[in-house]
C-alpha cells in the first residue's frame, strides 16, 4: 500500500454515551486548501436534542451553522455531517445500525440527507460523538481516522494508485487493523473516481464480513455526497472501536430492549419466509412483483412490465447466495446480500472474481429494466463497478434509462455520444459510458453523470436537443432523478415523490398500493392525510438510526386481522416497539402524536433551511408528464382500453379521437388534478399555498428561532 | 357479481378468496382479506368461498419502498 503521511494529529477525551448520546459533536475543518486544518469537539444542548432529536436532525441543526444563504455544495463551508441519532447503536433490536449524512447537494442546490448501514455510525457514537461534521478543502488527498479507543483523530495525506472504493475500503481495513479479527473494528465511509467528476458520487459504508474475509459495502447513494467528500479531497472517513458491546448506549432500561427486540426476532422468524422473503432474497424480490402491478420502470419508465421479466427472477439467477446477511449486529432480518466469485468481463478489474453487494430491488431495477436490459449477469457487473467508482445506482439506471431514449428519439447522436450506440437494451455500450463516467476525460460521460437537469440544459445548448421534449421525458424533480417505482397511475404517490424535500426519492412515502389498488384514498384529503402521516412518520426513522425494513417488511401474524385499513398499514404493534425502546434507551417517554411532532419539527425545519438556500417554494415542486402519464402513443396503446377508460372517467369521449388528442387531455386532466393535490398537502402539512411554513406552524413546532423566522419575514 | 376493491367483478360459484386473487393478479405476499367486514387469514384464502354480491376489500400491507 502507499505510504500515509501524518498531516495533524488531535487528542480527545472520549465521552461515554449516556441513554444514547454522548452530547457531543466532533468538527473537522480541513481549512481552504491551505493547510489549516482545525479540529474542535463541540457541546450538544438540551435544546438541539429537544428539537431536532438526533441523525438527521442533528445533521441540519450543524449544517445550517456552517453554511449561508449563498453558500453551494463546492464551497468550502459545505459539510457532510454523519449522525446516527439516539437508537442507532444498539444491538438488541433489528435494523439499528443506520447513520444519516446530510449536506448541500450538487443535483439539487439544496440540502439532502441520505442513509447507509454499515458500522460506521454506531462505533462513531461509541468513540464518543453524536454527530461528525467535516468541512473545508483540502489541498491533497486525505484520510481522516478516528480512533475511538486512543481518543485520538489523525489526518493523513495518501495517495494510491486507485482510488476506488473497494480498494481503498479493503486497504483502510488492512492498514490500520493489527491483525485479521481487528478488521471488524473498523468502518470506513469512502467514494470513488467517478465522483471526482460525476454530481451522482456515493458514500459508501463498510462492514468487515468475517465470513468472506473482507469488507463490504452499503451505500448512501443518493444526492451526491460521494461528489462532495471528493471535492473537499478526502478519500475517506475511517473510525476504529474495539470491543464494542451491546450496551454501549448505556440504555435506560436495557432490559425492555431485550424485551421488545426478542419478540420481533421471533416474528421474523416465524413470518419472513411467508411474507417478504428478505431472509432469503432480499429486495431484489420486488421486481417480479412491481412488473405484476404495472409498476416496474421499463425503458426510462414508458412502460410497467415486461415479457422477458422472468429473465431476470432473484432466485434463479443467484442475486443472492442464500445467506441471511445483516449489514448490523442483531439484524436478524438480514437483507443484506451478495453475489460471490463473481468474475468481471470488462474495465479495469476485468477477469477478477470479485464479491459484489446487491443488487437490492433499486438497483436491479434501475440497471436494468429502466435501460431496457434483461441480462442479471450485466446488472451485477454494472452493480459492481456504480459501487466501485462510487455512483449512485438509482440515479445512475434513471439517467441512463432518459439518454436511451434521448438517443431513440434522435435527439442526440452518436457524434454527440463519441461513438456509443446507447439504445436501450445497449448492453456494451452502457457499460462503456459508465466506465468513461469513471475516468472522467470523456466529455460526454461527464455531462451524462451530472443529471438530467443538467443534461437537458446541455444537450439543449450544445446539441440543439429539443428541450420541450425532454421536459416530458425526463424524470427528475427538484434535480433528482426518480427512483424505481412507475408512479403515474397513483396520484398519491404524485405527491410521495414530487412533493418531498428533496426530491423523487421513496423513503418519505410509498402510497402506490394504498392509493391504486387498495383504493383507501379517495379524496384529496385522504391523499394529503397520508401525505402528511407517513413523511413524518418515515422522517423519525432517520432521527433515531433505525432502519425502516423491519417496520413493515415483516409484521405481526395478526396485523391484518386485527387492524383494519390504514391503522393495518402503520404497523401499531411495531410503532409502539418504537416508542418502547426509544424510552428503554433514552429514558423518555413518547407517544405516537409527539413521535409525529419530534418529526415535524425536522421536516418544516429542512423546507425552511431550503426556503433559506433560495429553493423550497412551490415552483420547485415540478413533476414531468411521464410521471402523470403517456407521453407517446405506443405507451397508451400498450394498455389503450385502461387509458381510454381513465380519459372517460376525466368527461372526455375517447372515440374517434387520435391517440395524440387523448395523450393531451389526459395530461392536461391530470395537471388539474395535480395542482389541487399540491393544495390539499400544502393546507395539510401547515404551509401557504406557496409551500412556505406559516409563522404559526414553526411557533406550534417551537422551531420559531430569530434564525427561522427571519427566513420566514424576509420571504413575506 | 362481487366488488372488490370498488370495482365490479363477475362472481361465479366455487371462488375462493385465492382464485379472486390469482384473477386479480394480485400476486404480493403480504395482503389482508376482508369480505364484508370480516377479515380472513391467509391460511383460509383456499377454503373460503366468497359469496355473490360480496364486498371485498384486497389491502397489500405495504405502504414503504
Amino acid at each position: 500500500m502507499e505510504e500515509m503521511r501524518l498531516l495533524a494529529e488531535w487528542k480527545y477525551e472520549p465521552k461515554k454515551l449516556y441513554r444514547g448520546y454522548s452530547k457531543e459533536f466532533l468538527s473537522v475543518d480541513l481549512g481552504r486548501e491551505d493547510g489549516a486544518f482545525s479540529c474542535d469537539v463541540h457541546p450538544v444542548s438540551e435544546d438541539m436534542i429537544e428539537k431536532f432529536t438526533g441523525g438527521r436532525g442533528f445533521g441540519l441543526k450543524i449544517l445550517w451553522d456552517k453554511v449561508t444563504p449563498r453558500s453551494k455544495w463546492d464551497d468550502p463551508e459545505n459539510a457532510l455531517v454523519i449522525s446516527g441519532g439516539p437508537i442507532c447503536g444498539i444491538t438488541q433490536y433489528p435494523g439499528t445500525g443506520k447513520t444519516y449524512t446530510v449536506f448541500l447537494s450538487p443535483l439539487t442546490g439544496q440540502t439532502y440527507n441520505s442513509n447507509a448501514g454499515g458500522y460506521f455510525g454506531p462505533f462513531l457514537k461509541a468513540s464518543g460523538f453524536d454527530a461528525l461534521s467535516v468541512s473545508g478543502k483540502a489541498s491533497e488527498n486525505v484520510v481522516l481516522f478516528i480512533d475511538g479507543d486512543e481518543g485520538m483523530v489523525r489526518l493523513f495525506a495518501w495517495e494510491p494508485a486507485d482510488r476506488n472504493s473497494y480498494t481503498v475500503t479493503e486497504a483502510l481495513h488492512d492498514h490500520f487493523a493489527e491483525n485479521e479479527e481487528d478488521k471488524r473494528n473498523i468502518s470506513v465511509v469512502s467514494s470513488g473516481e467517478a465522483a471526482e467528476h460525476s454530481w451522482w458520487g456515493a458514500l459508501n459504508f463498510s462492514f468487515y464480513d468475517p465470513r468472506r474475509g473482507l469488507p463490504r459495502l452499503k451505500q448512501a447513494g443518493r444526492g451526491g455526497g460521494g461528489t462532495v467528500l471528493r471535492d473537499k479531497k478526502i478519500l475517506a472517513l475511517v473510525v476504529k472501536k474495539r470491543n464494542f458491546s451491546g450496551t454501549e448506549n448505556n440504555p435506560a432500561d436495557l432490559s425492555v430492549l431485550q424485551k421488545v427486540g426478542t419478540k420481533l426476532h421471533r416474528e421474523i422468524r416465524q413470518n419472513d419466509d411467508v411474507q417478504s422473503l428478505m431472509r432469503k432474497i432480499g429486495t431484489a424480490h420486488l421486481n417480479l412483483i412491481m412488473n405484476d402491478y404495472d409498476i416496474l420502470p421499463v425503458n426510462n419508465f414508458k412502460f410497467g412490465r415486461h415479457e422477458d421479466i422472468m429473465k431476470i427472477d432473484p432466485v434463479r439467477y443467484g442475486f443472492t447466495q442464500g445467506y441471511a446477511d445483516g449489514c448490523w449486529y442483531g439484524c436478524s432480518l438480514a437483507c443484506a446480500k451478495a453475489v460471490d466469485e463473481f468474475e468481471l468481463l470488462t474495465g479495469p478489474c476485468r477477469g477478477q472474481k470479485v464479491t459484489v453487494d446487491g443488487p437490492e430491488y433499486e438497483t436491479a431495477a434501475s440497471l436494468g429494466p429502466n435501460v431496457g436490459i434483461f441480462d442479471p449477469l450485466w446488472t451485477i457487473e454494472a452493480n459492481f463497478y456504480a459501487d466501485h467508482y462510487a455512483l449512485d445506482t438509482i440515479s445512475l439506471g434513471t439517467g441512463l434509462a432518459f439518454v436511451c431514449e434521448c438517443y431513440e428519439l434522435g435527439l442526440i447522436t452518436k457524434e454527440h455520444t463519441n461513438g456509443l450506440e446507447l439504445n436501450f437494451g445497449a448492453k456494451d455500450d452502457l457499460l462503456e459510458l459508465i466506465h468513461r463516467m469513471m475516468d472522467g476525460r470523456d466529455d460526454f460521460a461527464n455531462v451524462v453523470s451530472q443529471g438530467i437537469r443538467r443534461m437537458k440544459t446541455l444537450f439543449a445548448g450544445k446539441y440543439g436537443a429539443d428541450r420541450e421534449i425532454m421536459e416530458q421525458i425526463g424524470m427528475e424533480g427538484q434535480g433528482l432523478e426518480v427512483s424505481q417505482y412507475r408512479c403515474q397511475e397513483s396520484m398519491a404517490q404524485w405527491g410521495g415523490y414530487f412533493l418531498t424535500l428533496k426530491g423523487p426519492q421513496h423513503d418519505e412515502a410509498w402510497l402506490i398500493f394504498m392509493d391504486m389498488v387498495n383504493k383507501q384514498l379517495p379524496t384529496f384529503e385522504d391523499k394529503a392525510e397520508a401525505l402528511f402521516y407517513f413523511p413524518n412518520f418515515r422522517l423519525w426513522f432517520s432521527l433515531v438510526g433505525v432502519c425502516k425494513l423491519p417496520w413493515n417488511d415483516v409484521e405481526p401474524s395478526d396485523n391484518r386481522i386485527r387492524y383494519k385499513g390504514i391503522e393495518a398499514a402503520k404497523v401499531p404493534e411495531h410503532v409502539q416497539n418504537y416508542l418502547e425502546i426509544y424510552e428503554a434507551v433514552t429514558g423518555k417517554p413518547l407517544s405516537r402524536e409527539e413521535m409525529i411532532l419530534q418529526s415535524e419539527r425536522v421536516y418544516n425545519y429542512e423546507r425552511i433551511f431550503n426556503l433559506r438556500m433560495g429553493k423550497g417554494t412551490r415552483q420547485y415542486h415540478n413533476i414531468p408528464d411521464r410521471a402523470l402519464g403517456p407521453v407517446f402513443p405506443d405507451e397508451w396503446e400498450v394498455r389503450s382500453e385502461y387509458f381510454d377508460g381513465k380519459l372517460k372517467e376525466a368527461g372526455h369521449d375517447p372515440e374517434g379521437l387520435a391517440v395524440e388528442e387523448k395523450i393531451s387531455l389526459l395530461q392536461a386532466h391530470r395537471r388539474r388534478e395535480w395542482e389541487k393535490l399540491v393544495d390539499a398537502v400544502y393546507e395539510r402539512r401547515g404551509w401557504t399555498p406557496e409551500g412556505i411554513p406559516t409563522i404559526e406552524t414553526v411557533k406550534r413546532l417551537g422551531i420559531d428561532y430569530p434564525e427561522v423566522l427571519d427566513v420566514l419575514e424576509r420571504r413575506g | 357479481m362481487i366488488l372488490v376493491n370498488e370495482r365490479e367483478i363477475p362472481w361465479r360459484k366455487g371462488m375462493t378468496i385465492q382464485t379472486l386473487l390469482d384473477e386479480c393478479g394480485y400476486t404480493f405476499r403480504m395482503i389482508a382479506v376482508w369480505i364484508d367486514g370480516t377479515p380472513y387469514r391467509s391460511d383460509q384464502f383456499e377454503k373460503v368461498c366468497i359469496e355473490d354480491g360480496a364486498d371485498v376489500q384486497v389491502l397489500h400491507m405495504i405502504c414503504g419502498g
